[in-house]
Order: structure tokens, then C-alpha cells, then sequence
């Protein structure tokens, strides 16, 4: 991959968010803002999940401590008026919430790591749900009743063109998903990377070839932490308004289905299954009108259920969508 | 004093019945090696089916023994089905897949039990009718000793005591087991190896449906989403007592009520349900095999 394929992609991104600014109507843009959203965060736990081969159910428990660490920054500490400095504002917010995140997911996963498959699913689960309860029962993070009024990005303009609130954020989301992308892209083929699918494919074989497997989950469960951190502060600014009670389990499993959806151990397929399975409830919303009943939580869990007898390494395995039309195999 | 002892009797009678769930986790991991994430929707199912029969029938009315016995039994049929059916459906094909194939599968049918249940049953929770009527047994010295109670106690020592019976000192028992120590052995022995997993399904699911209807009976309000809490308070309670061992599980049960009952009488309401997630992060760090487990070593 070239070096300057970074800058290069954020700027056709960039140009593309300009057209989607001006001709998409805000309703489209909301649930795009959502796409950015769960890319990133199926992205990351995908490296735990995918390459690491570590089953994390408490995602959105990291989520949440980016959330509200986002809140109450953006809250508490204005952004400027000025338009470069007010972005660069947005992407401290998203930068310390991921850090904070990161901190969390040190601290759970130093004990919970150290366990494997079923108890660990069970342990995040739980470490997920203790986080809700915390941030439940804090006065000063709004308890129960939700965190409101949390600033979103202002609109910026153009030379002559007035372009809305979205584009704002969503330079914010596109330079923190290319980030998120390159990044654990970029890991994966690294030492650091090879270590994680080592556990993978065979933990007592690495462990016997000198890897010292719970520091390098650690290590894998923090990153990924970092950008679920990341998620949950865009994911604040986008909705500007949060609640404990959209940090539950289901949030967690929403995103472990889009992981499982897009193939584990691929980079495209999670951000594949991410599109996907944020725009289907927008897409089923004619059948829920027409029958007056929620489908979308059956239509998710059967596609689990027929995803793995059917087809259990995801719609992309461990490929990549560029696999597909370049014909070169790779592993 | 009294104020004591009544906790204590009221954490026994719902130990006994996290007991009874815990139970149908610990035999399906010490045959599969995996967590059963749909057992205590199984659970749920069983509460609802006694919850329709007794409504159809409209038994709340003139609460009698027979209609407790019908309701438990049908209970009782309808889990066992369900646990047969999810086994041979979603669980068999991937009997030779990867652990997180089946763990995932396993959260799926969960998940499509809860959400089935919301659209078919409806989101707001039910009230479950008394199927007996509840009365002071008897008292000693200013404690009530409820009848309902005494039943929770007396139906699951009995369901119990049947398992015991039907693990230890039976047949297919001892297929059971052995599949549990070496299943590749267990099948070159001539041991039918489908047919033992399927049993165990179907024994650990009646036990959910006959604490569903105690369940019922004791709090009686039920939801499609009361598999959830209850079915990680039952897993923390199989993991506590050392999944894979039955008396581990009974043993983790009455622990767990028990201090679930203290937490309600002595600290917070609040602090019961964190309870749980608690105990469980303790007891995987420190001894993760459980009070009565055994370690299993794994090789290469």
C-alpha cells in the first residue's frame, strides 16, 4: 500500500462528503453519521474479536466512557468560534475520550484476558454492564435521565458555499475512521499484528514460541478500546443527546454482529457489515409500519443463527473486498 | 434475630431455584464444553406456557394442587421440546466447529427467543396467576414459615433428587458421564453420543421449566426479557460451585441466594442485580475452577 494512501483517501472522502452534504436530505445524513459511527466501532472490535480471537462482549462499555468523557468536555470546555481551531477542538474531544477508553480497557482487561472463550464473553459482558451502572447512578453525568445538549461541530463555509452542521462532523468522522483503518491495518501487518493472530490460531503454540499472551491481548483489547472510545465521543456529538440506557448489551452485540456479519479477520468486511446493518433498520421501517411490530431484533438473531450454520466465516472471511476483482490470493 | 432467619429462609427457597437453572448449565458445559446462553430464555418460554394454560383455563381463580402439578408439567414439556429442538436445530450442525461458532450460534438463540417472545407474548410484563393460594404454614416463635416456600424447597429437592438418581444410578447416566470425561472414548465404547447430548438437553430444560413456574409463583410478574437476569445470576452460580459439577451447582445456588437475599435485607436494593457481575469477576479471577470444580488441563 503506498504511503501517501492516507491523505489521498481523506481527500476523495472529503470531496465526496461535500456532494453528500449538499444533496442528501438531513434525515440520509443522520443515518450516514451512524455508518461513520459503527465503522469504526466494528473495525475495532474486530481486532480483538477477528484477528485477536478474543470473544469481547462489553464494547459498549468503552463506548459509553467516550461518550460521556466527550460530553462533558464538549460541555464544559467551549469550542472556539474559528473554524480550523474548532474542528481541531472536535478531534481533542474524540482524542482524550479515546484515551479514557483506552485506560478502561487496560484496567478490564488485565484480570478478564487471562480467561478464554466463554468466560471471557461472559467477564466483558459484565465489566459492560458495570460501567452502565456506574455512569447509572452519577449525579453529575446526568444518572438516568440521559446527558443532554451536548454541542455537535458548527457549520463552516466555503468560499461562497454554505455547506450544513454535517460536513463538520463529518470531517471529524472521516479523519477518525481513515485513522482507525490505517492504523489497525497497519498493526495487523506488523510484529505487533502477527502476535495477535498468533493467539488466534493457536494460543499454546505462542505462548511456546515466547509470546507473552496476556500482555499482548492487553495490548490489542486497548487499542481497540481506544477507538470504541472514539466511536462512543462521535456517536455523543452526533445524537447530542446520550442515555446509560443506549450503552446496554444490546449495543455490544449490535456490534459484535456486524463483526461476525462482515467476516472476522477481514478489514472491509466488518465496514461491509457496519453499512449494512445500520441502514437495514432504516430499510425495515416500511415493514414495521405496516405491521406495527419491532422485526429488527428476530431478522438480526436469525441472521446469526443462519449465518453460522450457513456460513460460519462471514460474508467476506478472512478476504478482503480488493480480493475479489484483483485475483491475487491473499492471506 | 427473627428478621435473620426469615432472610435466610427466603434466600433458601430462591437459591433452590437458581439452583435448578444452574443446574441445566453445568451438565450441558460438562458435555459440551460451551455455555448455554438460550437456557434461561428456555426458562422463559416455560414460565409463559404455564402463564397461557392457566389464563386459557382461567385456574388463578380457584387455586388447587392439580392445576400446580398441570402447570408444572406442561412447563415442564414445553422447555424439554424446545431444549430437543435448539440442540438438534442451531447446536448439532456445529458439533465439530470452533467454540466461538457455537458461542455465537448460542447468543443468537437467545437473542431470537427474548425478541420472538416481545412480538409474540408483547413487551409489557405479565402477571402470573397464584396457582395455589399462600398461607402461614406454621410459626415458630414469631417466624412465618410461608407455604410456598416449604413447596419451592420440597419441589426442587425432589427435581433434585431425581437427577441424582437418573445421573448416578441409571444407564443412560452413566453414558452421560462418560461422555462428559472422554466423548471420543464414550463413542468408540458403542455410547450413542447424539442421543446422550440430546438427553442432557432435554433433562437440564425441564429443570428450567419447573423453576419457571416456581418462579412464577414466588415473584409473579414475567416478561419476555426475564431470561436475561436470571439467567446470569443462574450462570454465576454454576461458575461459583464449579461448572461441570452438579453438586457445585446447587452449592453455587444457595450461595447465591442466600447473599443476594443479605444484600436486599442489610445493604441496597440497588446493588442487588451488580451483585452477581461481582461475584463472578471474584471468582474467575481467584479460582476460576469454582468451589467444587475440577481443573481441566489442557493439551496440545
Amino acid at each position: 500500500m503506498m504511503k501517501s494512501a492516507p491523505l489521498i483517501s481523506f481527500v476523495i472522502l472529503a470531496l465526496m462528503g461535500l456532494m453528500l452534504d449538499q444533496f442528501l436530505n438531513p434525515y440520509l445524513q443522520r443515518t450516514m453519521a451512524l455508518v461513520l459511527v459503527n465503522i469504526i466501532l466494528a473495525m475495532s472490535l474486530n481486532l480483538v474479536n477477528g484477528y485477536t480471537g478474543q470473544f469481547s462482549l462489553g464494547h459498549a462499555g468503552f463506548m459509553a466512557i467516550g461518550a460521556y468523557t466527550s460530553a462533558y468536555l464538549s460541555t464544559h470546555w467551549v469550542a472556539p468560534a474559528a473554524i480550523v481551531p474548532h474542528l481541531l477542538f472536535f478531534i481533542f474531544y474524540s482524542l482524550v475520550s479515546g484515551c479514557f477508553a483506552a485506560i478502561a480497557g487496560w484496567l478490564v482487561g488485565q484480570p478478564s484476558l487471562r480467561l478464554k472463550g466463554d468466560y471471557l464473553a461472559i467477564v466483558t459482558l459484565g465489566f459492560g454492564e458495570i460501567i452502565r451502572v456506574i455512569i447509572l447512578n452519577s449525579s453529575a453525568l446526568g444518572g438516568a435521565r440521559g446527558y443532554f445538549g451536548i454541542p455537535g461541530p458548527s457549520p463552516i463555509s466555503f468560499g461562497g458555499l454554505a455547506l450544513n452542521a454535517f460536513y463538520s462532523f463529518y470531517l471529524v468522522a472521516i479523519l477518525w475512521v481513515l485513522t482507525c483503518f490505517f492504523v489497525i491495518y497497519r498493526t495487523i501487518s506488523s510484529t505487533h499484528g502477527r502476535a495477535f493472530m498468533s493467539i488466534r490460531e493457536d494460543e499454546i503454540a505462542a505462548d511456546s514460541l515466547g509470546i507473552h499472551t496476556t500482555r499482548v491481548k492487553v495490548k490489542s483489547f486497548v487499542l481497540s478500546s481506544f477507538f470504541a472510545g472514539v466511536a462512543g465521543s462521535l456517536f455523543s456529538h452526533c445524537m447530542n443527546f446520550i442515555a446509560p440506557s443506549t450503552f446496554s448489551m444490546l449495543m455490544s452485540i449490535n456490534v459484535v454482529i456486524m463483526v461476525v456479519l462482515g467476516g472476522m479477520g477481514s478489514m472491509t468486511g466488518p465496514i461491509l457489515a457496519a453499512v449494512i446493518i445500520s441502514v437495514l433498520p432504516e430499510a425495515l421501517r416500511p415493514l414495521q409500519e405496516l405491521t406495527g411490530q419491532d422485526y429488527r431484533m428476530v431478522i438480526y438473531s436469525l441472521i446469526l443463527i443462519v449465518l453460522m450454520l450457513v456460513r460460519p466465516q462471514g460474508l467476506l472471511g478472512h478476504k478482503e473486498i480488493w480480493n475479489f476483482w484483483r485475483k491475487t490470493r491473499v492471506e | 434475630m427473627n428478621e435473620f432467619i426469615q432472610h435466610i429462609i427466603n434466600g433458601i427457597s430462591m437459591g433452590a431455584i437458581y439452583a435448578l437453572i444452574a443446574l441445566g448449565y453445568t451438565m450441558v458445559y460438562g458435555i459440551l464444553q460451551f455455555i448455554n446462553f438460550a437456557h434461561a430464555d428456555i426458562y422463559m418460554v416455560g414460565a409463559f406456557a404455564s402463564y397461557y394454560l392457566a389464563r386459557f383455563f382461567q385456574l388463578g381463580e380457584h387455586p388447587h394442587w392439580s392445576w400446580f402439578f398441570i402447570a408444572l408439567g406442561l412447563s415442564t414439556l414445553v422447555c424439554a421440546l424446545l431444549g430437543f429442538a435448539i440442540e438438534k436445530i442451531a447446536y448439532r450442525p456445529l458439533r465439530k466447529s470452533p467454540k466461538l461458532n457455537i458461542l455465537i450460534t448460542a447468543i443468537g438463540v437467545s437473542l431470537f427467543l427474548e425478541y420472538a417472545g416481545q412480538l409474540l407474548f408483547g413487551v409489557d410484563p405479565k402477571l402470573f396467576p397464584p396457582l395455589l393460594t399462600e398461607s402461614v404454614l406454621f410459626s415458630i416463635g414469631g417466624i412465618n414459615v410461608m407455604s410456598l416456600d416449604v413447596i419451592i424447597l420440597g419441589i426442587s429437592i425432589l427435581a433434585m433428587f431425581v437427577l441424582h438418581r437418573v445421573v448416578y444410578h441409571s444407564k443412560l447416566g452413566k453414558a452421560m458421564r462418560a461422555v462428559s470425561q472422554n466423548s471420543t472414548v464414550a463413542a468408540m465404547l458403542g455410547i450413542s453420543i447424539d442421543r446422550v447430548i440430546s438427553f442432557t438437553f432435554i433433562l437440564g430444560s425441564s429443570l428450567a421449566g419447573i423453576a419457571a413456574v416456581l418462579v412464577g409463583m414466588r415473584y409473579p410478574k414475567i416478561e419476555p426479557m426475564m431470561g436475561m437476569l436470571m439467567g446470569t445470576k443462574a450462570f454465576v452460580a454454576a461458575v461459583l460451585g464449579g461448572i461441570g459439577s452438579l453438586p457445585g451447582a446447587v452449592l453455587g445456588g444457595l450461595i447465591m441466594g442466600l447473599s443476594e437475599e443479605m444484600v436486599v435485607g442489610y445493604l441496597q436494593s440497588t446493588y442487588r442485580d451488580a451483585l452477581s457481575f461481582g461475584i463472578l469477576i471474584v471468582i474467575l479471577i481467584f479460582k476460576p475452577t469454582g468451589l467444587l470444580g475440577t481443573k481441566r488441563i489442557e493439551k496440545v
